[in-house]
């Protein structure tokens, strides 16, 4: 499409869309600039920016209070297992909401969907109650089974909308050749679906790894991941904001450089099907 | 051995019955069309002979052994799709090479039967690409490749040309024959092109609204139809049709005479006309011609060219032992 852009209309777009971007990842950008100051200058006023001393002993005194490395242990197993899991579960889901509708089908994507609305405190009375009776609270396991289910109808509803874009007649030429319905799913639909597949897990993994609500409260010790590592830096001995910020640093930077990494195939996940 | 019967197969999609209880006997090693216009329940039927649907009540037996409730997979069938239904992620040998692989041959026989189809349908050089670096009659090739290493009792044809442009079209449909000739597998070929049907069948079946109207050789058809539907569909260009005194004349309600049975005229005939359109071939001209008192024109076929314009003044002379005569309910009068 042609259209008549002037140069001063061209600048003063890109400086608004580099403000708003900036922006947004400003409060990432304090939280790493404070990691590195003192905790005087941390709140010093008015705040310093760029021209303090750079130091390292925050990270260093958090290093030696705690064990990062349990933590981002505990963190991967975690995000990582409640999203294989829920592969696991939601690819014959989506495949039979796909390829064999029901009459119902729509109403049971929207009611899952609509669990999604449901404030989590609303059931963790509940939940905690059942944790502690099958003793299972501060439990990998039972975080990654909790995870799998808060995350289930994104993971449906994603490979849901991929699955629709392949041809059904692709899948009865696999039934025609002798596939039975595992052959099926597993050599021709899942391969066909890897591009959706892929950024699905990916945006699953993030969300678990973010999930900060069921982790804090389900676990002290033992399963406790990095959200717990954070928390475990805030109020109670004071404002240390200074080492509150290198923990939180050390804690995003794994998944901050993931996402990074799969920019493109974490945006095509979340545009598809509404541009081909 | 590829012997198919339908007894009393009916498929209904919720309220609306597709197709009505239905008889069908397919033999060995026959070549059979299904034909009809577009919504006649065609593709419905071969869909479930194929078991991709179920019926709704009868039985489908393949060499005798009932097969209603047999899956797909197990019906020792093949089918080739329209859209080709290729496996996009595999090369061409892997696709070809799918039905062996779960049919778990080993590999060296895999290797041996994917190299012999494709010598046969001349994919040798493309075995490595993938089915998006191939023409559309390569593709459509690939399909038949991968129909024909698993060697089925029966094979299936979904309007497999229909996305093909004309001149491929006409080759591939020699190809289908030719390997019909030398396979001798029964063979289902569903399509809604009358000329498929005519030039590749042994038997064709005329579908509408799900129901068999007549069954038979092509001629048979051409020659004899069994009513007016099947007058209409079979035959290129269609059958001319007059109600009225002509009819009458012939003891009937409705006459019908193919264009190449009516002999035009500029001097004299039974009937006058003034002529319309005409369509020149070259070998054959195509006059459509307007009767007094006929509102639709009538085909009629020249051999060669015939010096005649539009306006022209023209005469008609049906043969008299071709028409086709039909009752007041459609049905041909012998």
């Amino acid at each position: 499409m042609a259209r008549a852009v002037s140069p001063q209309k061209k600048l003063i777009t890109t400086i608004a869309a580099w403000a708003i971007g900036i922006l947004i990842f400003f409060p990432i950008l304090w939280t790493i600039l404070t990691s590195f100051k003192t905790e005087g200058t941390a709140v010093a006023n008015p705040p310093v920016f760029l021209f303090f001393n750079w130091t390292l002993e925050n990270y260093e005194t958090v290093q030696e209070r705690s064990n990062y490395v349990r933590y981002l242990w505990n963190s991967i197993a975690i995000a990582g297992g409640s999203t294989i899991l829920g592969l696991i579960v939601a690819v014959p889901a989506a495949w039979s909401m796909a390829f064999v509708p029901g009459k119902r089908t729509k109403d049971i994507l929207m009611w899952m969907l609509s669990t999604k609305m449901l404030p989590a405190v609303g059931v963790l009375y509940p939940i905690y109650l059942i944790s502690i009776k099958l003793g299972l609270l501060d439990s990998k396991g039972a975080l990654i089974v909790i995870l799998m289910l808060i995350n289930l109808p994104i993971i449906i509803w994603m490979l849901y909308t991929y699955f629709r874009e392949i041809p059904g007649e692709i899948l009865e030429a696999g039934r025609m050749d002798g596939a039975t319905l595992r052959e099926e799913i597993l050599y021709i639909l899942t391969p066909m679906a890897v591009p959706g597949i892929a950024s699905t897990l990916l945006l699953n993994f993030i969300l678990a790894w973010n999930e900060a609500f069921w982790t804090l409260n389900l676990t002290a010790v033992n399963a406790a991941p990095l959200t717990a590592f954070i928390a475990s830096y805030s109020s109670p001995e004071g404002l240390f904001f200074a080492k509150l910020s290198a923990a939180s640093t050390m804690a995003i930077a794994p998944i901050l450089i993931l996402g990074w990494f799969s920019q493109k195939q974490l945006v095509r996940g979340l545009t598809f099907g509404a541009v081909k | 051995m590829g012997r198919i019967q339908l007894k009393q197969v009916r498929k209904a999609f919720g309220e609306v019955e597709v197709i009505p209880p239905l008889d069908l006997e397919i033999n060995d090693g026959e070549f059979v069309v299904f034909v009809g216009p577009s919504g006649c329940g065609k593709s419905t039927l071969l869909r479930l002979i194929a078991g991709l649907e179920d019926v709704s009540s009868g039985v489908i037996e393949i060499d005798g052994a009932d097969a209603t409730m047999v899956p797909p997979s197990k019906r020792g069938l093949a089918m080739v799709f329209q859209s080709y239904a290729l496996y996009p992620h595999m090369s061409v040998r892997k696709n070809i090479a799918f039905p062996l692989r779960m049919a778990k041959l080993d590999k060296a026989e895999q290797d041996r039967r994917v190299n012999a189809a494709a010598e046969v349908l001349n994919l040798g050089p493309y075995l490595d690409r993938r089915p998006g670096q191939l023409s559309g009659g390569q593709r459509q090739r690939v399909a038949i490749g991968r129909a024909i290493v698993r060697e089925p009792a029966a094979f299936l044809f979904d309007e497999p040309l229909s996305n093909l442009d004309a001149a491929l079209r006409v080759g591939m449909r020699l190809e289908i024959s030719e390997l019909h000739e030398r396979l001798e597998t029964t063979m289902i070929y569903v399509t809604h092109d009358q000329v498929e049907a005519m030039t590749m069948a042994d038997k064709i079946v005329v579908l509408q609204a799900g129901n068999i109207e007549q069954v038979g050789s092509p001629l048979t058809l051409y020659r004899e139809p069994r009513n007016l539907f099947v007058a209409g569909f079979i035959g290129s260009p269609k059958m001319n049709l007059l109600t009225g005194p002509e009819a009458e004349k012939r003891g009937a309600k409705t006459i019908g005479i193919r264009p190449e049975h009516i002999t035009p005229s500029s001097s004299g005939g039974d009937w006058a006309g003034k002529v319309g359109v005409s369509e020149h071939l070259g070998s054959d001209t195509f006059f459509h011609v307007h009767l007094e008192g006929r509102e639709e024109p009538m085909t009629v076929r020249a051999v060669g060219e015939v010096d005649l314009h539009h306006g022209d003044p023209i005469w008609l002379t049906p043969e008299e032992e071709h028409i086709h005569r039909f009752d007041a309910a459609g049905l041909r009068i012998a």
